[in-house]
């Protein structure tokens, strides 16, 4: 066990957990915010991403003794009150079937329009190819995106 | 308007004090149709709240509480089935506010996600309770204003005496209308009034999901909880041995480790009491990462299973399961499969005299189909929360199926059934798998042995290799033509590791003079169960490739020749014809024709299939048109014609059929579990293959018949002729007719 401390969405958190543990857990068991999704362990799925310093990442692949000074930001913390471009367009194209994939959809396609504003359909395919929707949403994602990007 | 008696036999009035005494994990509640900030302002005033029925509860500040009374799992039940409510009681859909109603059976009838049965078995008693809400509302307002009750309408949650210019929010009159007795017989709307059914309404829970609220089995927590996982044979045809936790009880956080045994010995298994393996190795800790990590360092022995033989029970009927001993390999079932189909089998329909037809063919087209095991994956694992003790058994999860698991989990525990509570949480995702609550009945055992309330935690690993999988199957479809190519007999013959798929009342039976549905069953120790669409999800790929290549073999268009059947099916009906309506088929096939512009000359080159089905109550057809790249399927186009009777809402609805299509594709390309020696040899997301974005259709048109009978589901309905649709499009494409799931991308080459 070691102590580590964590910004989080703007916060600092202390935790004093194995080395090895994966943010996931970290998040969901230890500091009780669920949002980001356990749904494979091996990054194949996506359920999981969170943006570390910005950017997309897997939370069951970072270990938490990895993160150190760097920002995390999950789902719970995107926007203030669900407002974000991305979370609103997701709302205005009803996206959700089950809705457990969703958080992870969302995670990544924010961080996409940070990198490519205007992303085509061969951009949106190949960034959130890591995203599996089991209910197969896909359609509706990419329309929301695209919504996002004329409203970002 | 309808007269309908209602099924409130006695008062059931309450007054509560609060809106937030529902006992769900979430303390905030959103109005279905504004934003959450106005939600939440809205509900800190709540002063008092009237109950007039399980369905309805309004506050004397015009706020409308609908239960949804079904599990959710991504079929829209949450939103659809208050929509059917509000729209009879004529509330502002802008005031409602919906939560997810306990498991109680007497309140509500038949809580269960399966089937696609949630809207069609519900649709009568929802509006009932709309209605009957109404008129004690409006007889309310009759007495207070002093005029006559036919005087009384209402508009969006408001009471008007249109003479005097009267008027009140529901809100107002509820304290008063709760002194009203329930009426026995309630006049319901006309549909043509209809004001929230049919028309588009937002998902309930999109902005929790959207911020990622706790909602999920999986998020479920409570103080002091602990973490459990079971450690599973390898292998299927396997058991426990013997064990050594030394090490794994030295990790940290590590709490205990046992065994449970789910059912006694000769327990007569009821049929969603499927279970893979019968006693479960636990290791029980204080974090997932710490019991995961723990679960590693268990010595574990496993040895051979002997066969076994179950009495099983299913729906008033009985029959033994065998269980066979022995590790079996997905190359060994299909070998066994094709042996077995050469075989006789049992006889499941006969018309005419199939034989003769045979004999007297001019020309017969054999083909044989098959689809392997697959998983159903559900985005979140298996997993549930349960407290056990003395007096109660509290389980909090995932499930389609409370009732079933609710009488089975009293008879386990010893317990009447008022001592067992369940509560529904949202299920991220369920296809069939969650109607099976081995996991439930796993975690209140931990929870008892271990004297704590648990969580139990599938890992991914564990919900792939630990299955109630989609059946194998194989069927053989023969169709006699006479010397002038035309169709005068037709011959199923299917099968299935552990069960046949054939619906043999189903068409094309009635519509061929010859008729005969055969099927027989292989047992197995890999444990099987209902995926979206049981049976039809195969029957359908199969029949429907086939009729595709039975209509080129007889020079007709596939739609034609359908359409041809069907007719006949209508006109000249031959044998027992009560399975499915002619003319609702034949409509969707006409509307996907129209819509995909079928015969216009400019679309004759286009690679697309057509195929369409009937199972669950509703119909559904498909185009898929198609293109390859680099020798992969890029499908461009799919148009869906679905016949559910009234669409309760619309937009959701279409979302289903959009789904439904990806996910037809996705297994009918890449689905398969397949075993070697017992093991499975896909365990996690990054070896079974799931449909990803870069693989959905470009786009999907969803058009619904528009009729008026009552409305039927839609979860599974447009599921099975996806497959079919696509195999048929890919033979345009490529010459190669598919015959055998997954199609992979090979076959394309």
């Amino acid at each position: 066990m070691a102590k580590f401390t964590l910004k989080i969405n703007g916060q600092t958190h202390r935790v004093d957990v194995d080395p090895s543990t994966p943010m996931l857990w970290v998040l969901r068991d230890h500091l009780d915010m669920p949002g980001t999704k356990y749904g494979c362990g091996v990054a194949a799925c996506g359920a999981c991403t969170i943006h570390l310093d910005g950017s997309a990442v897997r939370a069951c692949q970072l270990p938490v003794s990895t993160v150190k000074n760097q920002e995390i930001t999950t789902i719970e913390g995107l926007s203030a009150s669900g407002d974000h471009p991305v979370q609103r367009a997701w709302l205005e194209h009803d996206v959700a079937q089950c809705g457990y994939c969703q958080a992870g959809q969302i995670m990544s396609a924010a961080s996409l329009l940070k990198i490519n504003p205007n992303p085509t359909d061969d951009d949106i395919d190949a960034f959130m190819s890591g995203n599996i929707c089991r209910c197969g949403t896909y359609l509706r994602i990419k329309a929301a995106i695209k919504t996002a990007a004329q409203q970002s | 308007m309808e007269n309908n008696a209602t099924t409130y036999s006695r008062r059931s009035f309450l007054k509560v004090t609060s809106l937030t005494g529902g006992g769900m994990m979430l303390g905030i509640h959103w109005l279905a149709g504004a934003a959450p900030s106005a939600a939440e302002t809205g509900l800190d005033v709540v002063k008092e709240t009237f109950s007039f029925n399980g369905h309805i509860k309004i506050t004397s500040d015009n706020i409308i509480q609908i239960m949804a009374q079904n599990p959710e799992f991504g079929q829209n039940v949450k939103t659809s089935l208050p929509m059917i409510v509000a729209e009879e009681l004529d509330a502002d859909w802008k005031n409602v506010v919906v939560e997810q109603a306990a498991f109680d059976l007497k309140l509500y009838t038949r809580q269960f996600a399966g089937g696609s049965q949630s809207v069609r078995t519900t649709w009568k008693a929802l509006r009932n309770a709309g209605a009957s809400a109404r008129h004690m509302l409006r007889e309310a307002a009759a007495k207070t204003w002093g005029v006559p009750l036919d005087e009384v309408t209402t508009n969006a949650g408001v009471l008007l005496h249109e003479k005097t210019g009267k008027s009140v929010t529901y809100g107002e009159m509820a304290s008063a209308a709760a002194e009203i007795p329930v009426p026995t017989d309630v006049k319901l709307k006309d549909l043509k009034d209809f004001k929230i059914v049919r028309s588009p309404r937002k998902n309930v829970d999109g902005l929790n999901i959207v911020t990622g609220k706790p909602m999920f089995g999986l998020d479920y927590r409570q103080k002091d909880m602990l973490i459990a996982m079971i450690q599973h044979p390898p292998a299927f045809g396997l058991k426990l041995k013997s064990y050594d936790a030394k090490q794994a009880l030295k990790m940290p956080g590590i709490k205990h480790v046992f065994t449970i045994k789910l059912f006694p010995d000769k327990y007569e298994r009821q049929i969603f009491d499927t279970r893979t393996f019968n006693e479960a190795l636990v290791v029980v800790g204080k974090s997932t990462w710490e019991v995961m990590n723990a679960r590693k360092k268990l010595k574990v022995e496993w040895e051979p299973i002997t066969e076994k033989v179950e009495c099983v029970h299913s729906f008033g009927s009985e029959r033994d399961e065998i269980t066979p001993a022995g590790l079996e390999s997905t190359d060994q079932h299909f070998a066994k499969m094709a042996e077995r189909a050469a075989q006789s089998a049992n006889e499941l329909r006969k018309d005419g005299d199939p034989e003769a037809a045979f004999k007297n063919a001019a020309f017969i087209l054999e083909r044989t189909y098959s689809a392997p095991f697959l998983a159903h994956n559900t985005m979140e694992p298996m997993n549930c929360f349960a407290h056990v003790t003395e007096s109660k058994a509290f389980f909090a999860g995932p499930l389609q199926a409370p009732e079933f698991a609710e009488k089975s989990l009293a008879e386990r525990f010893g317990m009447p059934l008022e001592q067992v509570e369940i509560q529904m949480t949202r299920m991220g995702g369920g296809f069939g798998r969650r109607a099976y609550a081995h996991y439930m009945l796993e975690a209140g055992l931990i929870s008892q042995r271990a004297k704590a309330p648990i969580k139990l935690v599938y890992s991914r690993e564990d919900d792939m290799t630990y299955g109630i999988y989609r059946p194998a199957y194989t069927a053989t479809y023969r169709a006699a033509l006479d010397a002038n190519k035309q169709l005068i007999g037709f011959h199923v013959k299917g099968g299935g590791i552990p069960e046949h798929p054939i619906a043999a009342d189903r068409f094309p039976a009635s519509a061929v003079d010859n008729y005969l549905a055969e099927g027989w069953e292989i047992p197995s120790n890999l444990t099987i169960g209902a995926f979206r669409a049981p049976r039809s999800n195969f029957n359908a790929a199969a029949e429907q490739s086939f009729l595709d290549e039975l209509a080129e073999t007889m020079g007709k268009d596939p739609i034609d020749l359908r359409l041809e059947m069907l007719q006949r099916a209508k006109d000249k009906p031959v044998g027992k014809h009560d399975n499915y309506d002619p003319d609702r088929y034949a409509g969707v096939l006409k509307l996907v024709r129209e819509k995909s512009g079928w015969d216009l000359p400019e679309n004759k080159g286009k690679n697309r299939g057509v195929a369409a089905y009937f199972c669950h109550n509703s119909y559904a057809a498909h185009v898929i048109d198609l293109t390859i790249k680099d020798g992969e399927p890029v499908v461009e186009q799919v148009y869906s014609a679905v016949d559910c009777g009234i669409v309760i809402n619309p937009d959701a609805a279409a979302n289903m059929v959009e789904g439904a299509v990806v996910d037809g594709i996705g297994n009918a390309l890449y689905g398969a579990l397949t075993v070697k020696d017992g093991v499975p040899e896909q365990n996690n997301l990054n070896t079974y293959r799931i449909i990803r974005h870069h693989e959905a259709p470009k786009k999907v048109d969803v058009h619904f018949v528009q009729n008026d009978i009552d409305p039927t589901g839609l979860g599974e309905p447009p599921f099975p002729p996806v497959f079919a649709a696509l195999a048929n499009a890919l033979y345009r494409a490529t010459g190669k007719r598919l015959y055998k799931q997954p199609f992979g991308v090979k076959s394309v080459e």
